[in-house]
């Protein structure tokens, strides 16, 4: 096993780049343990913003000024730092959206009109809610059937259920990279092989996996990939929604506006090219040049460092809490990110959040909008750990003796 | 007992606390003691939306006196159900909807009844206030 002291990783250093992990919450130190609904910001992305609306704000891609070049290049320096990342072929299949929702209602929207009644798509049981819902509007209106992944009982897809599911009608399967209330990784790379050996075009949510490690689209051979930048230390309301070309070029525009067309008369629009086709209006400009920010600022870390150090504290945090008496985890696949969801026998996930967040200890109680799933465990939620790069061991720590205390309380 | 001198008599009670964890303890020591409400009113059309813990809520009117009794599956949340209903049961429909719920925040248990808690404790206000207001037309 590698230890913490071995590893080229000062994480002392690193929370001094977030200045909120300095607050205190109900008068004790700040624990921040609900990192898969959102991650905290380092200062480097804070000050990127307010660097922008200071100095270079401005609106992009029409102006012939000065300023307006600074932030029509920052914008589409984000674009191409995204697609670097990403390992992406071409920047104009980076499609800059609000976020993940977005992006899957893109897609959702545009196979509205390319399905018809005959063809079917699979998602998994795992999804989020709002993975579910945009599939179920496009079916209302284009007819076409909806089949689900079951899940098995240590969180993980049942793959042979998914073969069975794929036919020569399947036309889409959409998949998350990485459940958000388990943590369980799903195997995308075969799922996407053998999609493809039936004609249908993969789309992979990867909200949850964006903030762990990388993922390189081209070898992956994805169709569509989405995440929303304020899971990896990136501001809220900015995402990414990659599709390959030739997908993006069939879909049809979601939102029609500004900078989305080439030629407007009354008769008729044509459609800009790609990425402008499908970001009409004025972009989130400092949301953008922020989501860039962060993704250096991850960069410079090391994305080997940071799922080396967060499955030593997975590991950690997972062997410490089964030491306490009624504990049950969820998710146990081998493969799983830095999440461990829970119950203790006998108390309700609502009252053991209660008393972390007296101790100052930030945690997610309830379904993590994900109901299927918690309808899977027979269980109305679960208490939900979700560690990152900033947590520590002595953190870790805290909770177990928060929990302790609490459970006690409520016994 | 009028509701205000019940009220204020829970803001005296909650003021002897030295913690949140004495008041913490108090709250789930209520939770465990509060009249159980009846299997048969245990059900669907009893039940608060919008919480993360079921809760129900009956209210039935006796002698001019609305009877309200409740139960969650969340203990801490059955607890601040109780000190609500300590103050609005056996009242009267009109005193009830001239009430309001300002002492929760006088004994430091504001959080619970935030509409983004998703508790149902918000949505049990309303809905005790609405059974009262029914009860007011009869």
């Amino acid at each position: 096993m590698v230890l913490i002291s071995d590893m080229n990783f000062d994480v002392k250093k690193i929370r001094s780049d977030f200045p909120i992990l300095g607050r205190k919450v109900n008068g004790n130190d700040f624990v921040y343990f609900d990192n898969a609904a959102t991650s905290q910001k380092p200062n480097v992305v804070i000050e990127s913003i307010s660097n922008y609306y200071k100095n270079y704000n401005s609106n992009i891609h029409r102006g012939v000024h000065s300023v307006s070049q600074e932030a029509t290049e920052a914008y589409e320096g984000a674009r191409l730092k995204i697609q670097k990342h990403f390992n992406v072929r071409k920047s104009c299949e980076i499609i800059l959206t609000s976020g993940t929702t977005h992006s899957i209602n893109l897609v959702a929207h545009g196979f509205r009109e390319l399905l018809n009644n005959q063809d079917e798509i699979i998602i998994s049981g795992l999804e989020h809610h709002s993975n579910i819902v945009p599939w179920q509007m496009m079916a209302e209106k284009n007819g076409a059937k909806i089949k689900v992944i079951p899940l098995k009982e240590n969180g993980q897809l049942n793959m042979k259920s998914f073969d069975k599911l794929l036919n020569k009608n399947t036309k889409l399967v959409f998949v998350n990279h990485v459940s958000n209330a388990l943590g369980t990784i799903n195997p995308i790379k075969y799922i996407i092989d053998k999609a493809h050996k039936h004609n249908a075009a993969v789309l992979v949510d990867g909200a949850q996996a964006s903030a762990h490690f990388k993922t390189d689209l081209q070898e992956l051979n994805v169709d569509f990939y989405t995440t929303s930048a304020h899971k990896l230390c990136g501001p809220t309301g900015i995402g990414m929604l990659f599709g390959k070309e030739d997908w993006l070029n069939k879909l049809p525009p979601y939102q029609g506006g500004g900078e989305m067309i080439s030629d407007v008369t009354f008769e008729k629009t044509s459609y800009a090219e790609l990425p402008q086709k499908f970001e009409a209006g004025t972009p989130n400009v400092a949301g953008a040049i922020a989501f860039g920010v962060a993704l250096d600022y991850l960069n410079n870390i090391g994305f080997e460092n940071i799922l080396m150090y967060e499955n030593h504290l997975l590991e950690y945090a997972t062997e410490k809490l089964k030491k306490i008496d009624g504990i049950k985890i969820y998710g146990q696949s081998i493969d799983k990110t830095s999440v461990i969801s829970f119950n203790i026998d006998g108390i309700h996930a609502y009252d053991l959040g209660s008393i972390l967040d007296k101790f100052g200890i930030a945690v997610r109680t309830g379904q993590h909008c994900a109901q299927p799933i918690m309808d899977f465990f027979n269980i109305p939620g679960t208490i939900r750990v979700s560690l990152a790069f900033y947590n520590t061991k002595e953190e870790i720590d805290l909770l177990f003796d928060s929990l302790k205390k609490g459970i006690s309380m409520l016994s | 007992m009028r509701i205000d001198e019940i009220q204020n008599e829970i803001v005296e009670e909650f003021s002897l606390f030295e913690d949140w964890m004495q008041k913490y303890e108090y709250i789930i020591e209520l939770g465990k003691t509060i009249k159980p409400i009846d299997n048969k009113n245990k059900v669907d059309s009893n039940l608060i939306k919008g919480c993360q813990s079921k809760l129900w809520l009956h209210a039935e009117l006796k002698n001019g006196k609305v009877i309200y009794t409740a139960d969650s599956e969340a203990i801490i949340t059955k607890g601040i159900a109780a000190v609500l209903l300590r103050v609005f049961s056996n009242q009267t429909p009109v005193d009830i909807i001239n009430s309001d719920v300002d002492y929760i925040d006088k004994i430091g248990l504001k959080e619970h009844l935030s509409p983004t808690r998703a508790n149902g404790l918000v949505s049990m206000v309303k809905q005790l206030k609405y059974y009262a207001l029914a009860f007011s037309k009869i």
